[in-house]
């Protein structure tokens, strides 16, 4: 299956939201700041028992322009991005603009034993990371026995 | 199930498994810009290629997850990029050019020399 360079095919759409209401169905709590699919950018989130992982898919920003903030436990990621599409005229014609132009702003709520004055946040490939310790006190500890 | 139907059922499973990279597509005098947004797609892993006047783009993510690191949300939920386009016939394959900035993947496909526009006069007769 695949789009000509004119016209583009819904079904791929469909399927994926099909398969987001099975994914979706099967979660029962829902955020009290809910997501529209589709939000830009897209955000994955891991765990580790030392750290949070927070992975922004964000192409062609300027890393510089990226605010990242910790409130407490919220974590802010706002930013712009400008697509410079050149203006349609007699000898240029766009036919498909799907990438996303304008301001965005994600947030996330960050478990609560997060250090917020250990955060490291990188940007390679499109992708932000932004890495987040836990407090030590509350990480698991062997204990050995003597 | 017989052997066919269920190579077709995986074969299925995997061209669902794979993301849409969104795209910008902007037509010229001189040929066609394609730009793919490819996020976590470091440039040795994107993949374009052009066979029987299909365009396939392709890409596989890398990104640095740290050992025991569990996913516990996902909004990319799988690591490849797949998209194809057909091409038309006045596009010159052989001369496209590639860039990659940032996750953001530009193509220049240019039209063949032949296919360019030519303006026409009208002769008054």
């Amino acid at each position: 299956m695949y789009s000509t360079l004119f016209n583009f095919s819904d079904d791929l759409f469909n399927e994926l939201e099909n398969l987001q209401r099975h994914w979706v169905g099967r979660n029962i709590l829902s955020n009290i700041r809910p997501v529209a699919r589709g939000s830009f950018p897209a955000i994955n989130l891991g765990s580790t028992p030392s750290s949070v992982e927070v992975y922004a898919f964000v192409p062609g920003v300027d890393a510089k322009s990226l605010d990242i903030q910790i409130d407490k436990n919220l974590l802010t990621l706002q930013g712009e991005r400008v697509l410079q599409l050149p203006k349609e005229d007699s000898k240029l014609t766009v036919y498909a603009q799907e990438r996303f132009s304008g301001k965005f702003k994600r947030v996330i709520t960050l478990p609560d034993d997060v250090d917020v004055s250990k955060v490291s946040a990188t940007y390679k490939e499109g992708v932000l990371h932004i890495s987040i310790q836990r407090r030590e006190e509350t990480q698991a500890k062997r204990i050995e026995i003597q | 199930m017989t052997e066919l139907t269920k190579q077709t059922a995986t074969d299925k499973t995997n061209e669902l498994a794979t993301l849409r990279p969104l795209v910008t597509i902007v037509e010229e005098d001189s040929g066609f810009t394609l730009t793919a947004e490819l996020p976590g797609v470091p440039k040795e892993n994107v993949q374009v290629h052009v066979e029987n006047n299909v365009l396939t783009l392709e890409g596989e993510i890398r990104l640095s997850i740290p050992e025991q690191m569990e996913s516990t949300h996902a909004e990319v939920s799988t690591a490849k990029y797949k998209r194809a386009f057909t091409l038309s016939r006045e596009l010159d394959s052989t001369k496209i050019e590639a860039s990659q900035r940032d996750g953001v993947l530009t193509l220049h496909i240019p039209k063949a020399e032949h296919a360019q526009p030519r303006k026409i006069e009208v002769q008054v007769g």
